[in-house]
């Protein structure tokens, strides 16, 4: 695993070299602040579920846009060889890179722990459930930096990486949201499949085994994927 | 040290590799030597573990290099053809990157580092972003992260490539001074690069071995003789006779020509000039000499040589614009020095 924490610190050193990660969390913090802010002003409640409910959709078009250089871009220019020529396996690679996308995710977040001082500030918020929304965050984003990371390594351009990861997202968020309330005989397993459900019983303050095994299954199979497609150059 | 067995390397629909076998012994310095596209750089990504070879065996340091590719990978630096590196990092992070990554110990990284920059000649350029560095300066950081883990066996493609001739003078410098300490596999399509470092050579074309010997001998085998190209204007067959009788003249080959005008290919004995004599033949005979040449045998000759039975071809019937023919220069210009 050493070779994970490698790639891990390189990863972190290329984010934040570059725009992007800046760009990123600039963004997400002027969506969040808006809804936060609004929504607060408008039911006048002390509670996160609302403002965090509405991050989900723009989490799905800033994760891809966090992961999709991660493998693209390592094929394009040619730097997949430096690296697969040195003593370190496609796991530690795949995994390390995971790990960056996620942290620089996670590290996103962070700022908005602010809101929760606020919120204890000027009433008495529940914790309960801002906890649950953000170990249900923190999940969540495993999940989409999977996929993302997965389209990256579909593809030796970063742009269809970005873009597919985020058309892949969006549909996941659909799926399951577009059903919610409904009553046809496919909504149970549309909602299941897709990531809306899951998403607001954390915000509902619940920490379901069946939600935290979604996201921790499909982020396991895409990392496996992209690991799978990595080595994929071997019987090519 | 490098053990190479019946190694095959097939693309979708290309052979790249076909069959090659050959030993690096510990502390020699092999040139791999062979035009664009010939398996050179397919052959070392075998060697490093980047690609699997179709069939055949290959063992670095007594480790194969698919079951004990990460112990492979260990011993061995690589510095690939375009030298790809992170651009987005600085010259000492991207060492300390690598460094870390091969598995160096943490204590002596910073000094191997030091120790590296140094011999590199990138001591000044350590705090700049790689992305900005020239392409000279890349190699040498290339050159620097090879050496980062002190490993037994390098594998160097084309190293020279795309740098100035300074900086081809310093690099080979570099090479010839590393392979005092270290085993060397140098892939070049460049003849007097090899004869200047290496200690043996292995040329291979469209994936075939087609030599494997010391430059000194190959190029014996180059200079086996000279090459006269020559258009005449006369009675053909006792044209060709009257040159065959010359002293020095091992062979004679009529080629195409119209019924008056002819060109024949002469081939003479090493170190013999037989020009004059040819022109006193004419001259007797009342024969007219059109024209007189002496022409150049370049690399791509040698390889037709090496790979067909024919004898010489000459350079006015390689395709124009063709790779070998610059090479061609190269080798002729020190063809004709040491002759």
């Amino acid at each position: 695993m050493g070779g994970a924490t490698t790639i891990f610190k390189r990863e972190m050193v290329g984010f934040f070299y570059s725009p992007i990660a800046y760009i990123v969390i600039a963004v997400f913090l002027l969506f969040s602040g808006y809804f936060f802010a609004t929504i607060l002003a408008f039911t006048q409640q002390a509670s996160l579920s609302y403002s965090l409910a509405n991050t989900q959709f723009i989490l799905s078009i800033l994760a891809p846009i966090i992961t999709m250089k991660l493998l693209a871009e390592e094929v394009r220019s040619g730097t997949i060889e430096m690296l697969m020529t040195a003593p370190v396996t496609d796991f530690e690679v795949v995994f390390g890179k995971f790990l960056a996308a996620w942290f620089l995710y996670l590290v996103m977040l962070a700022p908005t722990l602010l809101y929760v001082v606020f919120l204890t500030w000027v009433g008495q918020p529940d914790m309960g459930p801002i906890i649950s929304s953000y170990i249900g965050l923190a999940l969540m984003g495993a999940m989409f930096v999977s996929i993302g990371l997965l389209m990256s390594a579909m593809t030796r351009n970063q742009i269809v990486a970005g873009v597919s990861g985020i058309v892949a997202l969006v549909i996941l968020f659909f799926i399951g949201y577009a059903v919610s309330g409904t009553e046809v005989w496919y909504a149970a397993a549309l909602q299941y499949i897709g990531t809306y459900s899951h998403w607001e019983s954390f915000t509902k303050g619940l920490v379901d085994t069946k939600d935290i095994v979604y996201y921790v299954t499909i982020t396991a199979l895409c990392i496996f994927m992209a690991v799978r497609i990595l080595e994929s150059r071997k019987w090519r | 040290m490098i053990k190479v067995e019946n190694l095959t390397k097939r693309y979708a629909d290309k052979l790249a590799v076909d069959n090659i076998s050959f030993e690096v012994q510990e502390g020699e310095v092999l040139g791999f030597l062979g035009p664009n596209g010939a398996g050179k750089s397919t052959t070392m990504r075998i060697l490093t573990c980047f690609i699997p070879a179709t069939s055949g065996f290959a063992r670095v340091a007594g480790n194969d290099v698919f079951t004990d590719s990460l112990k492979v990978r260990e011993q061995i630096g690589y510095l690939p053809e375009n030298v790809p590196l992170y651009l987005d990092m600085r010259v000492n992070e991207y060492l300390m990157f690598r460094a870390e990554l091969k598995k160096v110990p943490r204590r002596e990284r910073r000094s191997k580092m030091g120790e590296c920059l140094e011999r590199c000649g990138i001591v000044d350029v350590q705090n700049q972003m790689v992305g900005t560095l020239s392409k000279g300066y890349r190699q040498r950081v290339g050159l620097a992260d090879v050496l980062i883990h002190d490993p037994k066996i390098l594998v160097l493609d084309e190293p020279t490539i795309g740098l100035d001739p300074n900086q081809i003078r310093q690099v080979r410098q570099l090479i010839k001074e590393l392979g005092e300490k270290h085993t060397i596999l140098l892939s070049t399509h460049i003849l007097p690069e090899v004869e200047m470092i290496c200690g043996r050579v292995i040329i291979i074309d469209k994936g075939k071995l087609v030599a494997n010997d010391t430059p000194v001998n190959l190029l014996a085998k180059l200079k086996g003789g000279t090459i006269l190209k020559l258009q005449a204007k006369g009675p053909v067959q006792p044209m060709e006779k009257a040159v065959k009788d010359i002293a020095g003249v091992t062979k004679v080959e009529v080629k195409a020509g119209d019924n008056t005008v002819k060109d024949f290919v002469v081939e003479a004995e090493k170190g013999k000039d037989v020009r004059e004599d040819i022109f006193k033949t004419f001259v007797k005979n009342n024969w007219v000499l059109l024209e007189m040449k002496k022409e150049a045998v370049t690399l791509e000759d040698v390889f037709h040589q090496l790979t067909t039975k024919e004898e010489y071809v000459t350079t006015a019937e390689a395709a124009p614009g063709n790779v070998g023919a610059g090479i061609g220069r190269m080798v002729s210009g020190m063809f004709g020095k040491k002759s």
